[in-house]
């Protein structure tokens, strides 16, 4: 018996010593390896950096290109309320037309998503049984993972017949069944931005509130809901970037008259659906509208770039924290 | 001897204005009926978008719709392009975006900045993928038609806005034969004279399989072997050049094809497959990594052999999830490939392209009521793919997500 440790401890001695007595292996190799493969993930981190700044720079520059176009002037751009890029007529480029439109598929996509989606994640959250949320989860999960241009078939063929059906003046292409698809399509990003918020709240302060008498409705409203108010914010403006970009529903839906309407039974045109437009038309590279483009695409990628800055700036710095 | 409150306590808890608590439960019990009422709804919406899809598009599934290339008739219209399309679409954009999508979260996860610069470094990339994670795809296929499609137009010249650097296209002179073949004469360019028809010349057939001619003088009679016939020809036919492009076409610039669609796609992923990768590799418990490092590993080694198989269940789903949104995704691919009628798979990755759901915009775009309804069609075949992806992502993330601390 002992003579077998004696022996185990005997190679294990011989191993040692081999380990302590080989020569030392070069690590130039090595660090070589190192460097190099570090290297490599600094370059493909750099990537994402220039992107930004190809999109910049691409829109920046075509921009200028249009804006040195002596038919087009930034007085009429920005304080035009007509939209008439086709040559001859009244040429006319008055992004508000565009941008009119974009507001009220906003407006009325997030009147539906943001009610919707925050009891839905106050419930999710605060009341929803085991069960229940196993059903919920998976429902939300699979509305996110549907395609946009899904939605706009069912804006077009479902939502705006339904509408039809109440009330004539509905048209065919009408801001609300696009706006209303484009709500349920926000619906699980302010559900789950909502409910990532609601559960980062500690639970000592729900025990607090329970202790002290509350019911789940003060709770849930009066305490959970308040403490995580930066981050439902957050998830508001990430939605509201989302909506504004949205292009399969509008191009589908909305219709193709770029105006100034608040009546959300009339056909509109967004300023991603103009760009749809324009890019599946026959527009020579050339052209003063093919221009527009970039001047549009500048102005929409403005208005969702400060509203995910400022969402995720909400997020970040004005959170309260209770560890 | 009962514990009674002071006496003073007691009065002043008699003398408090009595709050009934009914009220406080009713309001509580309403809101509660309101959320369910609410949770209820988004189920309602998702069985009303399916119900609506099947019962449209259910009467139009068929064999033919997945077979069949699209035509004027929507009863002979299928998606067959259109799915070759996308498979080539998302596989090129998978292939390309994975790679770099992990490396920049490695970077950013498990290499710590030591110095200012690097903390710079750091905040900025983790700052401008957030952002870049909610800028509107129609930007990146904005972005993709300047930088892909007409590369800045670095290659093209005034004159000639079609010219292009091209690598690997042939072009043929096509004669009719006298059996209503096509002949392919190869010629050395576009500008080439026709070339004078002898027996024996290099010929090939419309498949580009290469043939044997028979070339007959004008009053000549025709031969009576029909194999013969097939590939009669008189001296003096007519033809045209026309070109002809193999498996490995190459230009630049990329024009509107299938690289430009994957290019651009990619833009639009990358952010998504960042985040999801730098999710799953925080998730990853630093015993490990500390456990790799005390035992002499190289920061490299810690991550390829201790820290990426801990993080891959993870990765992989953030990328089948990130994939299925490539597959869903339109409106780049739009702005690069316009709507256009193609017939044919892509065979090279400079091909002219259709992807499933920019078919199911054109058809479902279209006044007439078959048309909508072979897009319904369309879309259950589209969301039986989704679906599936999604399913598979879930059972990643439930099987293999072992819990590691």
């Amino acid at each position: 018996m002992s003579s077998l440790v004696n022996q185990q401890i005997a190679v294990l001695d011989k191993s040692v010593q081999a380990v302590f007595t080989a020569p030392r292996r070069s690590l130039r190799g090595t660090r070589a390896r190192e460097l190099s493969i570090y290297l490599l993930l600094i370059a493909c981190a750099a990537f994402s950096v220039f992107i930004t700044v190809a999109i910049l720079g691409v829109l920046l520059k075509e921009t200028l290109t249009f804006f040195q176009s002596p038919d087009v002037s930034l007085g009429n751009f920005l304080g035009s309320t007509s939209w008439n890029p086709r040559l001859g007529g009244s040429r006319s480029f008055g992004i508000w037309a565009l941008i009119s439109g974009t507001t009220l598929i906003t407006v009325i996509a997030m009147l539906i998503a943001l009610p919707l989606g925050l009891i839905t994640a106050v419930y999710l959250s605060e009341f929803a049984p085991r069960k229940v949320r196993a059903v919920l989860k998976p429902v939300l999960e699979i509305l996110a993972g549907i395609p946009t241009v899904v939605y706009g078939f069912f804006a077009l063929t479902t939502i705006t017949p339904f509408l039809q059906w109440i009330d004539d003046g509905f048209n065919i292409y009408n801001a609300m069944a696009a706006g209303i698809a484009v709500g349920i399509l926000c619906l699980p990003t302010v559900c789950s931005l909502s409910e990532d918020a609601l559960r980062a709240v500690p639970g000592s302060l729900r025990e607090a509130a329970y202790g002290l008498g509350g019911t789940r409705f003060d709770v849930a409203v009066k305490v959970v809901v308040p403490a995580a108010l930066s981050g439902i914010i957050s998830a508001f403006l990430l939605a509201a970037a989302r909506a504004i970009g949205e292009t399969m529903i509008v191009s589908l839906a909305a219709g193709s008259r770029a105006r100034v309407t608040f009546d959300p039974r009339d056909d509109i045109q967004t300023m991603t659906g103009y760009m749809v437009q324009m890019a599946t038309g026959d527009v020579s590279t050339f052209d003063l509208a093919y221009y527009s483009l970039y001047a549009v695409a500048f102005t929409l990628f403005l208005m969702t770039l400060s509203l995910t800055m400022v969402g995720n700036v909400v997020r970040k710095r004005f959170r309260e924290k209770y560890e | 001897m009962k514990n009674r409150p002071p006496a003073a306590i007691e009065q002043s808890i008699q003398r408090a204005p009595k709050r009934s608590t009914s009220s406080r439960a009713t309001k509580n019990s309403t809101f509660h009926a309101i959320c369910i009422a609410t949770a209820a709804v988004s189920v309602a919406i998702l069985i009303v978008l399916l119900a609506s899809i099947l019962i449209q598009g259910v009467p139009s599934l068929s064999l033919g719709l997945i077979l069949n290339p699209p035509d004027d008739q929507a009863s002979q219209a299928g998606i067959w392009p259109a799915m070759w399309g996308t498979i080539w679409v998302c596989g090129l954009c998978g292939l390309m975006t994975l790679p770099i999508g992990v490396a920049t979260a490695i970077l950013i996860e498990e290499f710590p900045p030591r110095t200012r610069i690097g903390q710079y470094f750091h905040g900025l990339i983790q700052l401008n993928i957030s952002n870049l994670a909610g800028v509107p795809s129609i930007v990146y296929g904005i972005l993709g038609l300047t930088a892909f499609v007409t590369m800045f137009g670095l290659f093209s010249d005034p004159k000639n806005p079609n010219a292009s650097l091209e690598f690997g296209a042939n072009t043929y002179y096509q004669f009719m034969s006298e059996g209503d073949r096509s002949i392919m004469i190869p010629v050395a360019g576009p500008d080439a004279p026709r070339p004078t028809l002898v027996d024996q010349m290099p010929a090939y057939d419309f498949e580009q399989n290469p043939i044997r001619i028979n070339v007959i003088e004008p009053g000549d009679p025709y031969p009576d072997d029909e194999s013969v016939l097939a590939y009669t020809i008189f001296s003096d036919s007519e033809g045209g050049p026309v070109p002809k492009t193999s498996w490995y076409y190459f230009r630049l610039p990329f024009g509107r094809g299938v690289l430009a669609g994957a290019l651009t796609l990619m833009l639009v992923i990358l952010p998504i497959v960042i985040i999801s990768s730098q999710e799953s590799l925080r998730s990853v418990p630093s015993s490990l990594r500390a456990g790799a490092l005390g035992l002499g590993a190289t920061p490299w080694q810690v991550i390829w052999h201790v820290t990426l198989p801990s993080a891959i269940p993870g990765i992989m789903t953030g990328s089948i999830l990130s994939m299925s949104r490539a597959i869903g995704e339109a409106a780049p691919l739009l702005i690069i490939s316009g709507v256009v009628f193609i017939r044919q798979a892509p065979s090279n990755l400079m091909d002219d392209f259709t992807v499933m759901p920019l078919q199911i915009f054109n058809w479902a775009g279209r006044p007439q009521e078959d048309f909508q309804d072979i897009a319904g069609a369309a879309i259950i075949l589209l969301l039986i793919v989704l679906l599936s992806f999604n399913a598979v992502a879930v059972l990643i993330r439930q099987k293999l997500q072992k819990p590691l601390s």
